[in-house]
């Protein structure tokens, strides 16, 4: 059996299947030190429990799981398999901690409150350093460096998969490779020039080689392919795999302009972890999808710590030149703001602070921006992942445009998330869409490997071989 | 707008320990492993003392590079357990008193032991030169044998003197590392604070990767480290416990030395002794094994130079022990002294003065964490 990718659901699709007594290969399109997809920029996955749990506090029924995806989704999550998710994410903490994966208790550092979403220690490169460890200890064959760019299909059976390394044949195969977002072309085909101005915070190795293929062989598409999940990141950030440090999140402190220097938006609307992907996306139609968040000292003072100093100078005007916004627009902007700054009525808390006939308002934070020397931090859209894969069934088959599904394919993991987060996101969820259904594509892949196909298949074909059971017998 | 990537090397070992940690507090993703990530979250400025207590905090468990997805090859290259052995390196000679002893912190490799080699070799061919032949070669037995190698005023003297002076220049520098280290918002009350710090000496609940246990050898979490350090720092413990209850039986009941292998002295110091040769054994180990990516290869030296001599120390007592009815007594006592007087006279310039800023680290640590 072969899994394709080395993200949470390519190793937990392969350690299930192994322990199920498959005998799996799992080739990775990255080089070993990047094994993890994207998995190791996260931190925290959703999971439903009715009570307290050493890693998670209070309760989160999966009646408040699912309302939540739905909220953030628009309604539009397939609802089997969110279902699925909701019930299979309860058993998530217990089964990675069985693969020596640790979790961090809420007293063990400083974690933000979050009875939703449990956190693993050190992150997630420690889960996948784990995961993947687990996986090699069951006799995972682990091919890192080999990217899949086809599949062989006889009829709607999967025989073979196209690789770097030739065509390896297979019984069975399990899609977790990601999305197509890290390849600027695809990026450009459905963004046009704009594409040019992202950043890729994560891994340059989801470039959608077999999703692009499959699609342009009859799989059905979930989700929007000009859907993603933008975050404001520094426009200085690396061009991929920056993660999680590249925000910039001071918004409310500041003002936001464009190349103008013109402001566009609510700076204080949102002050929410929320307004991370509102501005992503705000960004993505400023001009050169380029903004500057510009601060005087009080407010840089108050913001949050970001990973580039930001451009400073000991007026407006200079500041504009050194970042390459118009002087005068900048200026102009200025006085109009400052000009209509109004000081709360009853407190002096911050928050109170708008502005009076100011389009666009500033309806909060809305303090005057006057003490020298001011500072810009310049930015850009950050593309996190994209509302947009392969359609699957309840058992992650990979669903054809005719109504049909292949037999032995199965997607999971960012690759299949669009059929459940076909816009929006909430935090954690990305991860659990991953460990579930990688576990429910590597326990289906077992099974569908094991079945003889029609017609079928030559003895010499079969890289799948029935493995003995793992001592340690199979994990549930 | 340029693409541009943080400086990934620095000469300067704050300027390169500031600019991981600053990134490490906005990450915060490491904050389950250990102490020190809230702590550097606790001092943003990342000033130099902030730096040095961060530095010293460190038990250099190793977990977190294997656990950074900005660990090289990313373009951001952090790699914070070797930039805070290096920064922990130059910190004890930054508070060495007198000043100028601190150049004895600079030798790197073999270097580093060459002042301890050189104190035990002084002080025995001392002996060998002051001591008759025959007294020295001769089989002594009965309570005062090994005075008559060695008079009692002489051990004691020289005992005395060098651990006063030891414990003289590590009071200076604690009191320069407590100034430099001390933090700028409020702190608890130091009396709480200071059973948790003896808490976490005695335990290393630091040395656990936040609970699966460290990264000894490579990223695989492991607790040998943690248990190799235990048998060094409680067969030292009990080594010392022997040597004080000797040091009762002779001052208060007027029993002299050597004691009978069934004493109190004999048993802990034995068992010391023991202890410290298999903890010293393993630390030597992991350190030809481990992968050398998060270690500072200029901080080898003076941890290889610590380990061997306190190995010496175990090593030559228990050989005493075994031998002290025998001619090779008074030379075997020698270099059993000589070892000794090194520990002593180097504690303030070796790298047992981990020991020393460590413990106020977690004291300081202990009572900022009671301050917010």
């Amino acid at each position: 059996m072969l899994v394709i990718g080395g993200g949470a659901a390519a190793l937990a699709a392969a350690i299930d299947a192994a322990a199920a007594g498959a005998s799996v290969r799992l080739l990775d399109a990255a080089p070993p030190a990047l094994l993890g997809g994207n998995t190791r920029h996260s931190r925290n996955f959703r999971c439903s429990h009715d009570a307290p749990t050493p890693w998670t506090p209070d309760a989160y029924p999966p009646a408040q799981f699912r309302a939540d995806v739905l909220r953030a989704t628009g309604g539009g999550a397939d609802p089997v398999l969110l279902e699925a998710l909701v019930q299979q994410s309860r058993a998530l903490p217990d089964w990675l901690l069985a693969q020596g994966v640790a979790l961090q208790r809420p007293a063990q550092g400083p974690l933000p409150y979050s009875r939703r979403t449990a956190f693993f220690l050190g992150g997630g490169m420690a889960a996948v350093r784990a995961l993947a460890d687990r996986a090699l200890a069951l006799g995972v064959d682990m091919v890192p460096g080999c990217a899949a760019h086809a599949l062989v299909l006889r009829g709607r059976r999967m025989t073979a998969v196209v690789t770097d390394q030739g065509s390896m044949s297979a019984g069975a195969c399990v899609l977790a490779c990601g999305g197509a977002h890290a390849d600027p072309a695809w990026l450009a085909r459905h963004w046009g020039a704009a594409a040019r101005g992202f950043v890729n915070r994560g891994t340059p190795h989801v470039r959608g080689e077999l999703l692009q293929w499959l699609l342009a062989q009859g799989a059905a598409a979930a989700g929007d392919p000009a859907g993603l999940y933008l975050v404001a990141v520094d426009a200085r950030s690396p061009a991929h795999d920056g993660g999680i440090v590249t925000r910039i999140r001071g918004m409310p402190l500041g003002v936001v302009v464009d190349r103008q220097g013109r402001r566009r938006h609510d700076e204080g609307a949102d002050t929410a972890s929320t307004r991370y992907s509102r501005w992503g996306q705000r960004l993505a139609a400023y001009p050169e999808q380029t903004g500057w968040l510009v601060l005087d000292d009080p407010g840089l003072r108050a913001a949050p710590a970001a990973l580039y100093p930001p451009l400073r100078a000991p007026d407006i005007a200079s500041l504009a030149v050194l970042c390459g916004i118009d002087p005068a627009g900048l200026e102009a902007t200025f006085t109009a703001y400052n000009a209509a700054v109004r000081a709360p009525a009853q407190s002096d808390a911050a928050a109170g602070w708008r502005t009076a006939c100011l389009d666009p308002p500033k309806s909060a934070y809305a303090r005057p921006i006057l003490e020298p020397p001011f500072a810009a931090y310049p930015m850009r859209p950050g593309v996190t992942f994209a509302h947009h894969g392969i359609a699957v069934d309840a058992c992650t088959r990979v669903r054809w445009t005719d109504g049909t599904v292949l037999e032995n394919a199965f997607a999971a993991g960012m690759l299949m998330a669009a059929n459940l987060i076909p816009q929006g996101y909430v935090s954690g969820l990305a991860v659990s869409i991953s460990l579930v259904f990688g576990r429910i594509a590597g326990r289906a892949a077992v099974q569908a490997a094991g079945r003889p196909a029609a017609p079928l298949p030559e003895p010499d074909q079969g890289h799948f071989e029935r493995a003995e059971p793992d001592p340690a017998g199979p994990v549930t | 707008m340029q693409t541009r990537t943080l400086p990934t090397v620095d000469a300067d070992a704050a300027a390169e320990a500031r600019r991981q940690l600053a990134i490490c507090n906005i990450c915060g993703y490491c904050n389950g492993l250990c102490a020190v990530f809230s702590a550097a979250e606790r001092r943003p400025r990342l000033a130099d003392g902030d730096l040095d207590q961060l530095a010293n905090l460190c038990h250099h468990c190793r977990s977190c590079l294997y656990d950074c997805q900005y660990a090289p090859p990313h373009a951001f290259a952090i790699n914070l357990p070797r930039a805070l052995a290096r920064q922990r390196r130059q910190s004890y000679a930054r508070y060495t008193w007198p000043r100028p002893l601190a150049a004895l912190f600079t030798g790197g490799g073999l270097r580093a032991g060459l002042p301890a080699a050189g104190v035990v070799l002084a002080f025995t061919l001392a002996v060998v030169l002051a001591v008759p032949v025959e007294v020295l070669f001769g089989v002594h037995s009965g309570p005062g044998a090994f005075y008559q190698v060695i008079p009692f005023g002489v051990m004691t003297a020289g005992a005395a003197l060098s651990l006063g002076f030891a414990l003289l220049a590590v009071g200076m520098g604690l009191r320069r590392f407590r100034q430099a280290t001390a933090a700028t918002q409020p702190a608890g009350s130091p009396g709480s604070a200071a059973g948790r710090a003896t808490l976490a000496v005695l335990t290393l609940d630091n040395q656990a990767g936040g609970g699966p246990g460290c990264a000894d050898l490579d990223h695989h979490p492991s607790r040998l480290r943690r248990r190799f350090h235990h048998a060094l720092f409680y067969g030292f413990l009990l080594c010392l416990a022997s040597t004080l209850v000797a040091a009762a039986r002779h001052h208060l009941l007027g029993e002299a030395a050597p004691y009978p292998l069934l004493s109190a002295p004999v048993l802990l110091g034995t068992a010391g002794g023991l202890g410290m040769l298999v903890g010293g054994l393993g630390m030597h180990w992991l350190r030809r094994r481990e992968d050398p990516t998060p270690t500072d290869p200029d901080s080898r030296g003076a941890d290889t130079a610590l380990t061997w001599l306190l190995l010496a120390v175990a090593a030559t007592g228990l050989a005493l022990l075994a031998l002290r009815g025998t001619a090779a007594m008074g030379l075997l006592l020698a270099v059993h002294l000589g070892t000794v007087l090194a520990l002593f006279v180097l504690l303030p310039y070796s790298k047992m003065v981990h020991a020393v800023y460590r413990g106020a680290a977690l004291w300081q640590d202990a009572r900022e964490r009671d301050g917010t």
